[in-house]
């Protein structure tokens, strides 16, 4: 009985993942295209560094430890779960005991010990937020629904790591009074933690009220794990598996490059070369124009996109924009939060009214408003800062070449500024033959 | 001072080893020109075969593509490399971060192709190279000096060191920000920020960054690029510290130093 309910839950929690990162990258996918396919090596190495080693973290060293408690005791804790799984469908208890011996109680230790470090870290991950109230936690752009998802993955883990512990205390005692499903015969697992926190706990409890307790723990963290795995693609939580794709697609170049675009060479080149035919038909009159810069989500490219799912919204990317610490409207981490917002919208649209439904609506405007674009200084902190290589920068530029180019809107001052360097090669009102004055002033 | 120019030389039939690329800055705001004296007085010193391109130089476009037009970018970008090919340079010096960046990663697939450096880079050369001697002129013994990385300079390209160690071979003290190289605060002038007003909020960004500087207690804020020079300058103004503390790009440092 206990089986066939685990195998329905298995494949349920599975399927309905599978289901809801096909639609992720469904989404992504609307994304433009760009070529990420080169340089494997130096992709490998970024991702092994940055997002399996943490790197970016330990500018910050503090929560990074915080973090590296949690990380660590996610991944080691996968091993309990194939022994779980394995359990489960099997009807076994404690598959590995026998088969590894004295490395089992090892390795349960190392994940209990694990277990520790990430309750203590999930607890001060709890106080940071809500007490402590740190000002990147607290900006605008968290009110309401960001700050219950941060919440409840906290509480989330916390319930986990409770399971865990009510599992392994219980099923100490039980084994050591005969009664554990190991082996009918009395025995310690010698596991670090729950050897002395099961007696302490659990000591007064009758072996049927420790059974049930064990199951509660066993089938409260299996249950904990399906659903967490469930709530990932909803949630910002998500950068716990596109961490790892989103830093191996990183950006190689150097910061400061921006994006050619190759639309414009081909029409500027038309435009200086003298033996250019205006009126020759378009190398692809199939085509359709492509709109310069970004408007909405799909103008933007794939990468953009998976930098926008990737994004755990930590806010160490506005903490250290000079826009936002001086009080402007800019913040990185919103921009990085609309586009995500906007691109669930418009695949919602797209899977329910047919691939490029058209609702009316866009990520300039009904999102991110000019005013937060036209303050950034295109500085680079919030791509630098980013622990998982997201780059806010790019969106940020191609919003403000749509508003230029397509819609000619930009700050007076700045169409000054063109207008001088278009008229006299310089962004002030000073004559080109003018430019080697200063050789000859004192 | 002697400045020749691309033209002069290729009329000489000769080609000079490196293009001194003034930027719009350096010709034309009063502040950054002494920058560019400043360099062009090391330059001479070093008996460094160098050339600008004078009233054939133009904007590189910098500011443009910042701001979202890319056709004006593309439009500068084109004539310059045509400018500069015609010439047959090879290697760039420039004073101008941004100018820096823009010629260095964005003019290479736009067919422009040079071997592209800050004149701290430069600097910090002549001096490991034994061109150039610091003695006889202003000393900097022991002073204390905060170094603003210019981001375009810092994080878009990853240069750090090369200032940092003109300072300490002035002997004087470098004392760092709270926000330094990778975390170095921008001055608020990037990105095409330096032409317009800021949008609303509740500081200007260069005082921001002047609080930082000013908390390191440095008589000298130097910097290596123009637009930062500005914003501190005007920074420093606003907290009346002007008489104090000055701002100076390290070019000028190095030219005070070997008394030039």
């Amino acid at each position: 009985m206990e089986i066939i309910l685990f195998a329905i839950l298995l494949s349920a929690g599975a399927g309905f993942f599978a289901y809801n990162a096909w639609k992720v990258r469904y989404n992504i996918l609307l994304g433009q295209d760009i070529d990420r396919s080169d340089k494997k090596g130096e992709r490998i190495k970024t991702m092994v560094l940055v997002a399996f080693g943490q790197k970016k973290m330990f500018s910050r060293p503090i929560p990074a430890l915080l973090h590296l408690a949690l990380y660590v005791a996610f991944v080691i804790t996968q091993i309990e779960l194939i022994e779980i799984a394995i359990d489960g469908l099997s009807g076994h208890h404690r598959f590995f005991y026998f088969k590894l011996g004295g490395f089992y109680s090892f390795m349960i230790s190392f994940i209990e010990i694990l277990s520790v470090l990430a309750f203590v870290a999930t607890l001060a991950f709890l106080i940071r937020r809500n007490l402590l109230k740190l000002p990147r936690f607290t900006m605008k752009e968290l009110i309401g629904w960001p700050t219950k998802d941060a919440n409840i993955i906290l509480i989330a883990e916390v319930v986990l790591i409770c399971c865990i512990f009510s599992m392994n205390g219980a099923d100490e005692v039980l084994y050591s009074r005969g009664g554990s499903h190991v082996e009918f015969a009395k025995g310690h697992y010698d596991f670090a933690i729950s050897s002395w926190m099961g007696p302490l706990l659990f000591q007064n409890f009758s072996i049927d009220a420790l059974h049930v307790i064990e199951r509660i723990g066993w089938w409260g963290h299996i249950l904990m794990v399906f659903a967490f795995l469930n709530y990932l693609p909803y949630s910002k939580h998500f950068h716990i598996l596109l961490a790892f794709p989103n830093t191996f697609y990183s950006n190689l170049e150097q910061k400061g490059k921006f994006t050619n675009m190759e639309s414009v060479t081909n029409e500027v080149k038309l435009m200086l070369d003298p033996n250019a035919d205006p009126y020759a038909a378009p190398a692809n009159p199939d085509e359709a124009p492509k709109r310069f810069g970004a408007k909405d989500v799909t103008d933007l490219t794939w990468k953009n996109l998976l930098d926008a799912y990737t994004c755990t919204e930590c806010g160490r990317c506005s903490s250290s924009c000079p826009a936002n610490v001086t009080g402007k409207l800019l913040s990185p981490r919103k921009i990085m939060m609309d586009t995500r917002d906007r691109l669930v919208e418009v695949g919602e649209n797209y899977r329910k009214h047919g691939k490029g439904y058209d609702d009316g609506k866009s990520l300039i405007g009904d999102y991110i408003t000019e005013e937060e674009l036209w303050a950034c200084t295109s500085c680079n902190a919030c791509v630098q800062e980013c622990p998982v290589n997201i780059d806010p920068l790019s969106i940020i530029v191609d919003l403000r070449r749509y508003l230029v180019m397509e819609e000619s809107k930009i700050p007076s001052e700045l169409t000054g500024m063109l207008t001088n360097i278009e008229n006299n090669g310089a962004p002030w009102q000073f004559a080109q033959s003018e430019r080697l004055n200063w050789a000859n002033e004192d | 001072m002697r400045v020749p120019t691309m033209a002069e030389k290729m009329a000489n039939g000769e080609s000079p080893d490196i293009l001194f690329w003034v930027g719009c800055a350096g010709s034309f705001d009063d502040r950054a020109k002494k920058i560019t004296k400043a360099i062009v007085k090391i330059l001479n010193k070093c008996q460094v075969d160098f050339a600008v391109l004078g009233t054939e130089e133009s904007c590189s476009g910098d500011p443009a593509k910042r701001a979202g037009n890319e056709f004006t970018f593309q439009m500068q970008a084109m004539m310059n490399i045509e400018v500069m090919n015609a010439y047959e340079v090879k290697k760039i010096v420039t004073a101008c971060p941004h100018c820096f960046n823009t010629l260095k990663n964005e003019y290479p697939e736009l067919g422009g192709n040079y071997e592209v450096i800050h004149h701290t880079q430069l600097i910090q050369d002549l001096i490991n190279t034994g061109k150039l001697i610091l003695e006889g002129g202003e000393t900097f013994k022991g002073k204390k000096i905060t170094f603003h990385d210019p981001c375009y300079l810092g994080r878009a390209n990853d240069v750090y060191e090369a200032p940092r160690s003109l300072i300490e071979k002035l002997d004087a003290e470098l004392v760092e920000m709270k926000r330094c190289k990778t975390k170095g605060l921008c001055c608020g002038a990037g990105g095409a920020q330096m032409f317009k007003e800021a949008e609303k909020g509740n500081k200007e960004i260069n005082v921001e960054r002047t609080e930082d500087a000013l908390e390191t207690q440095a008589e000298i804020i130097a910097t290596g690029c123009p637009f930062c020079n500005t914003m501190m300058t005007d920074g420093v103004k606003n907290f009346e510290k002007e008489g104090d503390v000055k701002v100076m790009d390290v070019a000028e440092l190095i030219a005070h130093a070997a008394d030039l």
